[in-house]
């Protein structure tokens, strides 16, 4: 069964702006899909659609199975945001707590599962830091452990590193490359960065703008194992060639 | 005239001193111990070029008479703050302030009630309230209730006005965010919007604290009880007791001062992750 998928899905913003027209996709579980194009093709839009923060103006998406809005009382996917969005107010362990305690659990219960996502993204020892004192890539990556903390299967990702530097960038796609084979949830990743597409990707969807639609889907044939080095091999260089033509494609329809 | 001498060299001496301390001692002592010593220096000139130069009482009494007649006054003195502060001024401010947050919250929940009230609340703000007090007095009394009203009147909008932007003042990012945990409304007003809004409800809360002074002195010019901080500066300078219209000021300054130092250790604990709080 897939995890996500969508039949003729299109947003229509008023004033007819096509957001999104007529979107086929359907993502099994386990797989970890990038959508990347330009600005203005819809990838964030199909995201936020998936994560009922945007209605769809017509065709059907079904989130695990259900309609978005069940999906989402269902709690069923955990959403990264381009900015970290942490509270200031509450520290990083008081962050990944929150969704637990509006899902009703007590500190105590939470304190373990606390541990264990602030351990995956190598954050340990920051816990009772306040987000203010961390640095952005820091910030990032409890919002990436606040985001695991309830163990949805899927994970919706909206840019989360477009805001960083290289280096930190580099890190952290090996990463989340490494909780994705460790925990093996289904990935939805927007990006516009080519490498960090293919670096990360087993299935790359291709965008284009006006209106925003899919383009084509590459299938990733890079092994799950895949050190950073791998970006120096000719076959990740065939892949991202083949993804920079199927951009410039889209723009020139 | 030779008094009035020394005080301009007491004034040098100790301004010198002061910049002396200034260097010497660490930022956190010199944080206190230099406006000590400028307010004494204050007091002390004050008091030599008053005495030195013969001010008249009634244009200005020596500060040692002011504090003379502060202490041998104290049983007046309470009964006229109990009256106006603490039954005035702190239950209209109380009032005021709660109701304006009540109305915030409803605010923020109702657009129609948002756009209604907040430019009619930047309307009434800008209206000098104490207008309004011989109209109070005439319908809640000579009592402190009047006064209450006054405060009332003066710090319900700039509260208002403080809150409902406050409980606005989440990002998109944030509200998406309590989208996505499927989070009720109470739980969203509770754990993202009543957090976000402390910064500006506690800067309310300080805007408020002179007014309410204000309202509930000035408003018993109006008519009062026989005492009352108003009422006795009011009479007191009516028979040229101007020694104990300073005393009188002097509590009020003391009385204001205090609160405000309250509001902002408050203030430092409740919001001390807000980028105007961070050490």
């Amino acid at each position: 069964m897939s995890v996500v998928s969508a039949q003729g899905l299109s947003l229509t913003y008023p004033g007819n702006i096509e957001a999104l027209k007529s979107v086929d996709l359907s993502i099994e579980a386990g797989e970890f899909v990038s959508f990347i194009g330009p600005s203005g093709c819809g990838k964030t839009t199909l995201l936020r659609v998936v994560a009922d923060l945007e209605q769809p103006t017509g065709g059907t998406v079904l989130v695990t199975g259900q309609a978005p809005e069940e999906a989402r009382q269902a709690r069923a996917y955990g959403y990264v945001f381009q900015q970290p969005g942490l509270l200031p107010w509450r520290t990083v362990e008081g962050n990944i707590f929150l969704p637990l305690a509006l899902m009703g659990q007590n500190r105590a219960e939470a304190a373990g599962r606390i541990a264990d996502v602030l351990k995956m993204v190598e954050l340990d020892g920051f816990g009772t830091k306040f987000p203010w004192q961390l640095s952005g890539g820091m910030q990032q990556r409890a919002s990436i452990a606040r985001a695991l903390a309830f163990d949805a299967e899927l994970l919706l990702m909206d840019e989360p590193f477009g805001a960083l530097d290289e280096i930190v960038r580099d890190r952290l796609n090996e990463q989340l490359l490494e909780l994705w084979r460790a925990t093996r949830k289904t990935v939805l990743f927007v990006t516009h960065s080519i490498p960090e597409a293919v670096f990360l990707s087993t299935k790359i969807a291709v965008m284009s703008p006006r209106p925003g639609r899919i383009s084509k889907i590459i299938d990733n044939p890079l092994p799950a194992d895949r050190p950073l080095g791998v970006r120096e091999t000719t076959a990740f260089l065939d892949v991202a060639a083949e993804v920079r033509a199927a951009l410039r494609e889209g723009m020139d329809e | 005239m030779t008094l009035a001498i020394i005080g301009i060299v007491v004034w040098i001496g100790l301004w010198a001193l002061n910049v002396m301390l200034a260097r010497w001692l660490t930022e956190r002592k010199a944080r206190i111990v230099v406006p000590i010593i400028f307010g004494l220096t204050l007091v002390l000139v004050v008091e030599l070029v008053v005495t030195g130069l013969n001010v008249p009482f009634v244009i200005l009494p020596k500060p040692s008479e002011m504090v003379a007649r502060l202490f041998t006054s104290l049983p007046m003195l309470w009964a006229d703050f109990a009256q106006t502060i603490l039954k005035g001024a702190l239950t209209g401010y109380i009032m005021g302030c709660a109701a304006a947050l009540s109305v915030a919250f409803l605010a923020s929940r109702s657009d129609f009630l948002r756009r209604g009230l907040l430019p009619l609340g930047n309307f009434v703000a800008a209206l000098p309230v104490v207008g309004l007090a011989p109209i109070m007095v005439m319908w809640f009394g000579f009592g402190w209730e009047s006064k209450a009203a006054i405060v009332v009147s003066m710090c319900f909008f700039p509260m208002l006005v403080n809150s409902v932007q406050g409980l606005a003042a989440t990002s998109a990012i944030e509200r998406d965010l309590f989208k996505t945990y499927a989070a009720t409304p109470v739980q969203q007003l509770s754990l993202l919007r009543l957090p976000a809004a402390m910064p500006f409800i506690l800067n309310g809360l300080k805007v408020c604290t002179p007014l309410a002074l204000i309202g509930a002195i000035v408003a018993e010019f109006f008519g009062s009880p026989s005492f009352g901080m108003g009422f006795r500066i009011k009479t007191s300078v009516g028979s040229l007791s101007l020694d104990l219209v300073w005393a009188e000021i002097i509590v009020a300054a003391l009385a204001g001062t205090g609160f405000f130092g309250l509001l902002l250790i408050v203030e430092r604990s409740l919001t001390f992750w807000h980028p105007s709080q961070r050490r």
